[in-house]
């Protein structure tokens, strides 16, 4: 008999969030291996159209719990349901996005399930029938490896944009599973009584772009340019920790120790020096741009290009130079 | 009502940090300091006492050796009421499911608790696990990644919770575990009188016994994660092509068609 593998699946209001199929593909890859089957955990209200999308991405069978009570993410329910569903089906190993959600929702489980919980993986490999874990410490300056030797099942989160996500296969097939919710809602305590949009929308783990501005932009103002140009390349909008300090944005936007870690396949940083805090954040990012007045900036070792001056003349010229050229 | 505080030593986040062969981690002459993120959760802790109606208490608590302190008088510096170190040798080679039993069974000793207080994570291991799991535990109401506390009273609180998206709004009973995040307050130094009153005050010092920790919990017995290996990550190689043409124009022209090439835009 194989070993089966729970991929939690998250959305938020019917969006689906990309690590959940990072995860699926991450869990097919494995279950080559492992040779069981792959599941995925859908917990929402009126989220069945993500069931086909699950298989699509590689799921063998959904479990599907649709259900007013897990309309909004809350631990308890959440948690409940998912410890059941994997002693149910014997999982081997529990993959979950080590999104703000998922991070909550990994550890609460392994609670439930007496076992242990790896956060944060960036890599995840079969090493003697064994999942060994790489995941980054001390803001990624170091690296370490982890597994779980001994208890099952073993539960992961994987960092969004870590693993690869799979192209859909919507000829796939596999079967959606009704089932019921673990507890009631006379059972849950908290109430999610509201939700506050970001302003702009900052979602920086999963920004495939992220342009950000830094003490050089020297006031909120001077967020303009950088603003412009985010919008020109459809990216995220981020901020070192001088800019939040400063008051100047939010603090949803920083990246760094303090902050988000990012890795995008692009990140521009605007007037950003790049000390070692901020390079913990986004290091891991594909291509790296640096604009800065200073040439000595450390930002500049760790970029791939540079452009040395002004950024309030520089980035205005990229962004013109992009509109050229993407029309 | 108690306000528990739980707090780690790490280095400071400037430490340039070093690696052997063996994993172990070291960090020249920098100092052991309160990890970072958990002086947001002192500072709250003390906020809400003035906000809580009744006779509060801020109780910090540490689980680990000698260096410890160093993160418990800090917390008594910034203004916390009392400190209590949790270590036995059997704790040692803990994951995060077994510091979590041991800081459950310290809270339930401590008694009459209404909030346990964590930072975002602890800068070295960067787990970002304890709080939820030590919740789970002990059955409080879960809150973690809380930038704001909107209303508290004695029998529960309204937050602000950062997610992916924006804030949530949750409302849920105490005894609750709030897992604070940067932008929830601005936390205090040490003033001078509370520097003395750290130097001064009781470390107790709370073993396996004194907690009831049964042996099987504990330590690598207890835990489910092996860490198996710290290594540094492979360095980036050389520094940035600097594009440097005749006008900016041509400069953003010629980065622009390098990201192009690159296929990133």
């Amino acid at each position: 008999m194989g070993k089966n593998i729970l991929v939690w699946i998250e959305q938020f209001r019917g969006q689906p969030a990309s690590p959940s199929w990072e995860g699926l593909g991450l869990a097919r890859r494995l279950s080559e291996t492992l040779g069981g089957q792959v599941y995925a955990c859908l917990f929402g209200d009126g989220v069945q159209e993500l069931a086909q999308e699950a298989i699509a991405y590689g799921a063998d069978q959904v479990l599907l719990a649709d259900d007013a009570t897990l309309a909004d993410f809350r631990l308890e329910p959440y948690a409940a349901l998912l410890a059941h569903l994997a002693r149910e089906h014997e999982a081997e190993v529990i993959l979950i996005g080590a999104t703000f959600r998922g991070r909550d929702l990994g550890p609460a489980v392994a609670v439930d399930l007496d076992t242990g919980c790896v956060a944060d993986c960036t890599a995840l490999e079969l090493a003697d029938g064994q999942l060994v874990a790489t995941r980054p410490i001390y803001a990624g300056k170091l690296l370490s490896t982890c597994r779980v030797p001994e208890r099952r099942p073993a539960v992961f989160t994987t960092r969004p944009r870590a693993f690869p996500k799979p192209e859909p296969d919507a000829a796939r097939s596999g079967q959606v599973v009704a089932v019921a919710p673990l507890l009631g809602e006379d059972q849950v305590a908290s109430r999610v009584t509201g939700f506050l949009e970001t302003e702009g929308g900052v979602n920086l783990a999963d920004a495939a772009i992220i342009v950000s501005g830094g003490r050089g932009v020297g006031g909120p103002e001077g967020f303009a340019p950088v603003r412009d140009l985010a919008q020109a390349l459809n990216a995220a909008l981020g901020a070192s920790r001088a800019a939040v300090d400063a008051g100047w944005i939010p603090y949803e936007h920083q990246v760094g120790q303090t902050g988000k870690t990012v890795s995008p396949d692009l990140y521009v940083a605007c007037g950003i020096s790049g000390a070692i805090q901020h390079q913990a954040g986004m290091r891991t990012s594909k291509v790296i741009v640096a604009v800065n007045k200073d040439a000595e900036a450390p930002i500049f070792q760790l970029a791939h290009y540079g452009i040395v001056g002004d950024l309030f003349k520089v980035v205005p010229a990229v962004t013109a130079a992009l509109k050229e050229k993407l029309g | 009502m108690h306000i528990v505080v739980c707090t780690k030593q790490t280095p400071d986040s400037a430490a340039k940090l070093a690696v052997d062969d063996a994993g172990h981690v070291s960090w020249g002459d920098s100092p052991i300091v309160i990890n970072p993120w958990d002086e947001y959760a002192v500072e709250e802790a003390l906020l809400l006492k003035d906000r809580i109606d009744g006779d509060v208490q801020v109780v910090v608590i540490s689980m680990g050796p000698e260096e410890a302190l160093e993160a418990l008088k800090h917390a008594i510096a910034m203004g916390c009421d009392r400190a209590i170190r949790i270590w036995d040798e059997a704790f040692a080679g803990s994951d995060t499911l077994a510091t979590s039993y041991v800081l459950a069974r310290a809270i339930e000793k401590i008694g009459d608790v209404g909030m346990v207080l964590f930072g975002k994570s602890a800068i070295d291991s960067q787990t970002g696990q304890v709080a939820v799991a030590v919740a789970r535990r002990l059955g409080f109401s879960p809150l973690t990644n809380v930038i704001k506390i909107a209303e508290i009273d004695g029998a529960s609180m309204t937050a602000e919770r950062l997610l992916e998206e924006g804030r949530q709004v949750v409302q849920a009973p105490l005894p609750a575990v709030v897992g604070t995040t940067k932008g929830i307050n601005e936390p205090r130094y040490p003033s001078f009188m509370g520097i003395r009153k750290a130097t001064r005050a009781e470390y107790p010092l709370w073993t396996a016994g004194d907690i009831g920790a049964a042996a099987d919990k504990v330590g690598a017995a207890g835990s489910g994660v092996r860490w198996e290996r710290i290594f540094a990550p492979p360095a980036r190689e050389g520094s940035a092509e600097i594009v440097a043409a005749d006008t900016v124009e041509e400069s953003a022209r010629i980065l622009v068609d390098k990201l192009l090439a690159e296929k990133v835009i």
